[in-house]
């Protein structure tokens, strides 16, 4: 036995750290490139962190058994915000076939096996069980220290995930445990409970406690932010606020908007909890018997600063070129949910879903692609779009285009406008096409605007110059009506033959 | 996941426009502004474009660029994006990144309800309007 696993150490062009739903889309695509790359993880299976968190086991993205598109079809990839993204049809939508079909959020255990799957199915070989320990850079290339020994390549691949708890520097708070470390809920039965943070790592506690705590105190600055709200799905979900309702009908757990000053263990048991009222003078002091720090997760870069890897968010996140290549040490890239760093236009302060599955997947594709060209000279080949084609084909995608719901404002999909002939430019980062000079060119993207409505956004780029023009929006979504083909062939004319 | 930002709170406390900011009001703004990075030659606001945010500079330096032509160079604690917000229209200029350049975000949507809660903010902000606004009357004059 041993000497099965893929990847010894040595060389290689190119060498890809992680192995959850980020490192395999990553892997996936660089291979159907024709990039030579090896895996190593330090996880004993394909996506490691699906085998911890949630905590309480099912995630908060769906994946929809029956859907306005069919199953396996790229529009349906929409509705399935967990499948990684295949090629072939039996590599596609593959938690859906894992699920049960009682509930459209899959358990822990179904996004797991639809994880496991993929990489079967797809064949994507990983070195488990070897962890990353260190970095050097000389001349060129990288030396990753594991322990199974040295990986020496000139591009690197994190995909590390978010996964180390984190806490924010408040006295005492060091002590408490943290959401990762959560006792089984039986423990906090008939208790009072303290939760630090208001997303959704804390309003999954507290909709978990419901049923067994006492009274449930969620705190933490702000109030909370609500996704229906926001319009983002960064915000507390939907499926999540009971504990919101009880708080704003009086029903004994509440929310405070408050700085915690201190975090104080008492003598006999439990926790004195000192805060600050932030849209007010008046100072709390609460006795409980428990505090969690749901205070979220950071990027474990390890030696990466030391290296020069820039950093910022309090270390949180490299800083990222919108390729998601470090901006100080080229050559290193991420994928995952370290791509959120790169924040892309944030159009009225909603941000892309790097941060999950649902859009690092699409990112994944892209940085592959990017790799391939900028390292390993792989040329994409551009499909030809005739001009009488090019409205529909643009309608088409603001209506379907998974790349662009999932990722709004952020991906866009690219005509290419050369008088040579026009031609697909496919998916990029929106900020790089509206930042970069070049030909004429068009693209569209998916935002939504200050009222919540969704919009198809065009970005032409005539003489070297991009405007932004919104299309109208539809109350049922679909782009491809009169008016909308109107409005872009008036916009689109002189390319219209 | 949650993202308190103690230390944040601590660079918002040396920029002058937070400057009368308590410590619980401070850890507040810390959590409603977002960080970004931008690289050299970066656009953070764009000429034109909706959805623009309110942008603080951490650290670093950027131009405000009106059609190719660099008009002011912006520093540490200055801010840009309040007009287009304030009039609701997209920005009449670029602001460009020079050399690395971070900033504190706020979302367009919120910075109404962040000064309205925050009145001294808001009189530092008017104070830092006038500022630029009597330049420019200088200027011309």
């Amino acid at each position: 036995m041993g000497e099965l696993r893929p990847f010894p150490p040595g060389r290689y062009p190119l060498v890809v750290v992680g192995s959850g739903p980020g490192g395999l889309q990553t892997s996936y695509c660089l291979s159907r490139l024709g990039v030579t790359h090896a895996v190593i993880s330090a996880d004993p299976v394909p996506g490691g962190m699906f085998q911890r968190f949630p905590i309480f086991q099912r995630l908060i993205s769906w994946t929809k058994p029956y859907a306005p598109a069919e199953r396996g079809s790229r529009a349906y990839e929409w509705y399935d915000w967990n499948s990684l993204l295949g090629e072939e049809k039996d590599h596609r939508a593959l938690v859906a076939g894992c699920m049960d079909g009682s509930v459209y959020f899959p358990s822990r255990s179904e996004m797991h096996e639809g994880l496991n799957l993929f990489a079967e199915r797809a064949g994507i070989q990983v070195r488990y069980g070897c962890v990353w320990e260190s970095t050097r850079h000389e001349e060129g290339q990288f030396t990753l220290g594991t322990s199974d020994g040295e990986y020496i390549c000139e591009t690197v691949v994190f995909a590390i995930g978010t996964t180390t708890p984190w806490k924010p520097k408040v006295p005492g708070l060091e002590d408490v445990p943290h959401y990762a470390e959560i006792k089984p809920l039986d423990a906090y039965r008939n208790k009072e409970v303290f939760i630090v943070g208001k997303r959704n790592s804390g309003f999954e506690l507290a909709d978990a406690m419901l049923p067994v705590a006492r009274r449930i105190i969620l705190a933490s600055p702000t109030r909370a932010r609500i996704s229906v709200v926001e319009h983002a799905a960064v915000g507390a979900r939907a499926r999540y606020l009971q504990p919101y309702e009880d708080h704003v009908f009086g029903g004994g757990n509440v929310l405070l908007d408050v700085a915690i000053d201190r975090v104080e263990r008492l003598a006999s048991s439990g926790y004195r909890v000192s805060a600050s009222q932030t849209s007010g003078s008046r100072k709390l002091a609460l006795e409980v018997d428990e505090v969690i720090a749901a205070t979220g997760f950071t990027t474990p870069l390890q030696d990466l600063p030391k290296l020069g890897v820039a950093i910022f968010s309090e270390g949180r996140l490299p800083a990222l070129t919108r390729f998601w290549e470090s901006v100080s040490v080229p050559g290193v890239y991420f994928a995952g949910s370290t791509t959120q760093a790169a924040t892309g236009l944030n159009k009225y302060g909603i941000p892309s879903n790097s941060a999950a599955v649902q859009g690092f997947r699409y990112n994944a594709r892209v940085l592959a692609q990017h790799i391939a060209e900028k390292r390993f000279g792989i040329k994409r080949i551009h499909t030809g779009i005739g001009p009488s084609g090019l409205v529909a084909h643009l309608l088409a995608e603001a209506t379907r285009a998974p790349e662009l719901w999932n990722q709004r404002s952020y991906l866009a999909s690219v005509v290419d406008l050369s008088e040579s002939g026009m031609s697909n430019g496919g998916i990029v980062p929106l900020a790089h096409f509206v930042d970069t000079a070049g030909p004429d060119a068009v693209a569209v993207a998916v935002e939504t605007d200050l009222t919540g409505d969704i919009h198809p956004a065009i970005y032409l780029r005539r003489s070297g110059r991009v405007e932004e023009h919104m299309l109208g929006s539809d109350p049922l979504h679909s782009f491809e009506t009169i008016d909308h083909q109107r409005q872009l062939e008036a916009l689109l004319k002189p390319y219209l033959g | 996941m949650d993202e308190e930002l103690h230390d944040l709170a601590q660079m918002l406390q040396s920029i002058t426009l937070f400057a009368d900011l308590s410590h619980a009001e401070l850890e507040a703004a810390a959590h409603t502004f977002g960080e970004e990075w931008f690289g050299e030659g970066q656009r953070v606001l764009r000429q034109g474009f909706t959805g623009t945010g309110f942008y603080v500079i951490a650290a670093g330096e950027a131009a405000v660029r009106l059609n190719g032509k660099d008009i002011a160079t912006l520093g540490r604690g200055d801010f840009f994006g309040e007009i287009s917000i304030l009039l609701g229209e997209p920005p009449t200029a670029d602001v460009v990144s020079l050399g690395a350049l971070r900033c504190l975000v706020l979302p367009g949507p919120a910075l109404k309800d962040f000064l309205e809660s925050h009145p001294k903010v808001m009189y530092r902000l008017l104070q830092a309007v006038a500022m630029r606004l009597r330049n420019t009357l200088l200027w011309e004059s």
